[in-house]
């Protein structure tokens, strides 16, 4: 397999910024890998949504945000959290069903959130997000400290209601709000195009009078070029924009189908040629800014932090029975 | 305590008003709330007072407008979001249900969601099927939501001055027939009700009503003409039916050892239903006859007059409810 390459004069952050995305990426694949492997081995209950393949999608754009920019995402939303700043072992601890999971074994693998780092948590419904993002958005101008808000969603999110009601509210109040859309070309088991009438979202998000860049979503520097204007000039009081990113799931909807039902060999040998951690790796070795041997040391580093988040969670209790009663209200 | 009359519009609008100024992040939005003043003259003055920034008219996408309320609560905000009428609580059920009762629950307690959702309730206004449900017994159903159902002046503003000072989701319903034809003392001082307090609107011994929202009224009339025949009903007003006052209506059964109970939603799964259960549950050994429901009939709320005064429960239905309990008891 030869990775598709991803030409880049110039570099457009510095080294160490670049080996904090690598790093965040390599996150990402290495612990959806593993979370599989916990699903197969039957030490965590219900499903697991995946994101292997999409990486470069999440670390891209959150790469352009800073610690008190918002984030809301999707029920496949490992990535989203781990791009923001999320920590694998209180994750991890969260998708076994512990207590000292991000959200005490409330939430469970759909639902991780960490509010002290902006991630307003991952979201069940299809397009649950985005209200929140908006209202997130319209909080951040009242603020007027030039916070943004970012909503990640999929392609099945692009016929939901709420994204046409907020996108209309967006612009018209010029909200610091950017409609991140995670093209991974199934909504579930259906392909978009069969279930999206016209041009898409990107003219859809035109027509509405919004900005709208569409990307390789595989490739992290594109997707960081392009939510580095956008997140840019809603900081500036510019307001909302969309970004498509293109991309593509490894696995199935979920941990209990392999994907391969209604995706060919063919579709998904294609993708895979275009897999966005070697693509970044190329550029980051051809401009000196790794070495093949500090790949090797960092995959073993995150590989061996991944396992022990298993190890610790599967150690950690399950929360007490009293705690189903705890939380509903403040 | 100086007190003078106001509408049940004008005690809302104080309310919100006070509050407005009281905290920086409260904000209304919602159709037709702000140049206009709401259709049911809620908001009137408050634009003018507080401008587009605080007072906001939102575009006809309860479902956007409310989400983003959700949002706004989760990062600090404090959101009055306005459903000009109750029907169309059934757009905005994901925002509600998904995302505003659960977000607390669902993080593990990392969260607080201080949104205030007023909806309006009530037929009698030949309104039509789409214009005159009463939805809090579906809100009422959900964990994670407050839900209070004010019937006069006095209690809608002392119970959205605390609704305006929750740190939780809660869904404000107010009957729009009561806007303008409900007048009651509203004292000059500033006060807040607490959730959770039934308030009992008339002490007797005989029979317990217990009444949701504007039903207390034709309950107080008929506890009126109950009184003239010699039989002292008591009137009880849950006020809120999350959190629900359990004691004080099963203390007022004990006392009575009868009870009807009156509310505008439907009686089917409704809320008659679940404070039937409670004091069946609660009072059972003092039950002299069985509980009385008065519900809306189960049916579209239809349009002609006779037909839809024939859904509503009235004073007639109420005495005539008591007469069978009172019956029942002699058997």
């Amino acid at each position: 397999m030869t990775a598709q390459k991803t030409t880049t004069a110039t570099l457009p952050l510095p080294p160490g910024e670049l080996l904090e995305m690598y790093r965040k990426m390599l996150t990402i694949r290495i612990f959806e890998e593993i979370v599989f492997d916990v699903y197969r081995k039957g030490l965590m209950p219900g499903l697991a949504h995946l994101s292997d393949g999409q990486e470069a999608t999440p670390v891209g754009v959150c790469a352009t945000l800073h610690p008190d920019d918002t984030i809301t995402s999707t029920h496949r939303g490992h990535g989203h959290i781990i791009a923001k700043g999320g920590r694998v072992e209180p994750m991890m601890a969260e998708v076994m069903g512990r207590v000292t999971g991000y959200c005490r074994g409330k939430g469970g693998e759909m639902h991780i959130a960490d509010v002290s780092l902006g991630i307003l948590g991952a979201n069940g419904i299809v397009g649950g997000g985005i209200g929140i993002a908006a209202g997130s958005a319209f909080t951040a101008k009242r603020e007027g400290k030039g916070r943004v808000s970012v909503a990640f969603f999929g392609d099945g999110a692009i016929n939901q209601g709420i994204w046409y009601e907020t996108a209309n509210i967006a612009v018209l109040w010029k909200l610091p709000l950017i409609y991140v859309c995670e093209n991974n070309q199934y909504t579930e088991f259906t392909h978009f195009k069969k279930l999206t009438a016209g041009e898409g979202l990107g003219a859809r998000a035109r027509a509405m009078g919004m900005k709208s860049l569409e990307v390789d979503g595989n490739d992290v520097l594109a997707v960081y070029q392009a939510a580095h204007e956008l997140v840019g000039a809603a900081r500036k009081g510019k307001g909302p924009a969309t970004l498509i990113c293109n991309t593509f799931r490894y696995g199935g909807h979920h941990v209990g189908e392999p994907g391969t039902g209604y995706r060919s060999k063919e579709e998904i040998a294609e993708w895979k040629a275009k897999d966005p951690l070697p693509r970044f790796e190329n550029i980051l070795l051809e401009h000196k800014v790794i070495s093949p041997a500090d790949i090797e040391a960092m995959h073993d580093e995150v590989l061996t932090r991944v396992q022990a988040s298993v190890t610790t969670a599967q150690q950690a209790p399950f929360p007490d029975v009293k705690e189903a009663g705890e939380h509903v209200f403040a | 305590m100086s007190s003078r009359e106001l509408t049940f519009a004008q005690a809302i609008r104080e309310a919100l008003d006070e509050e407005l100024a009281r905290d920086e992040r409260i904000f209304v939005l919602g159709e037709d709330v702000g140049v206009w003043g709401g259709v049911f003259r809620c908001t009137e003055g408050l634009f003018q007072k507080y401008g587009p920034e605080r007072i906001i008219d939102a575009p006809l996408s309860e479902e956007g407008y409310v989400g983003l309320a959700v949002g706004a609560a989760m990062t600090g905000m404090h959101p009055v979001a306005e459903l000009m009428f109750g029907d169309f609580i059934t757009l905005v059920m994901d925002q509600i249900v998904n995302q505003a009762a659960k977000m607390r629950y669902m993080t593990g307690g990392q969260v607080e969601v201080p949104i205030t959702i007023r909806a309006t309730m009530g037929g009698g206004r030949s309104s039509g099927g789409q214009h005159s449900q009463s939805w809090h017994a579906w809100m009422a159903h959900v964990p994670g939501l407050k839900v209070v159902v004010p019937s006069t002046p006095y209690d809608a503003k002392g119970l959205l001055k605390t609704a305006l000072r929750e740190p939780n989701p809660v869904v404000f319903f107010e009957d729009k027939v009561m806007y303008a034809k409900v007048k009651g003392p509203v004292p000059e001082e500033e006060y807040t009700i607490p959730f959770g307090k039934a308030d009992i609107k008339r002490q007797g011994t005989d029979v317990s009503l217990i009444a949701i929202s504007r039903m207390i009224h034709p309950a107080l009339a008929a506890a009126e003409k109950l009184a003239a025949e010699g039989i002292s009903a008591e009137v009880v007003d849950p006020r809120t039916l999350t959190p629900l006052d359990e004691e004080t209506l099963i203390q007022s059964v004990v006392k009575t050892g009868g009870a009807v109970i009156i509310d505008e939603g439907y009686n089917h799964f409704g809320t008659t239903a679940e404070l039937a259960a409670t004091i069946a549950y609660g009072a059972f050994d003092y039950l002299d006859a069985p509980i009385e429901r008065l519900g809306a009939m189960d049916v579209p709320i239809p349009f002609s007059p006779p037909l839809e005064f024939a859904t509503i429960p009235n004073e007639e239905a109420i005495l005539a409810a008591v007469h069978r309990v009172l019956d029942g008891r002699r058997r």
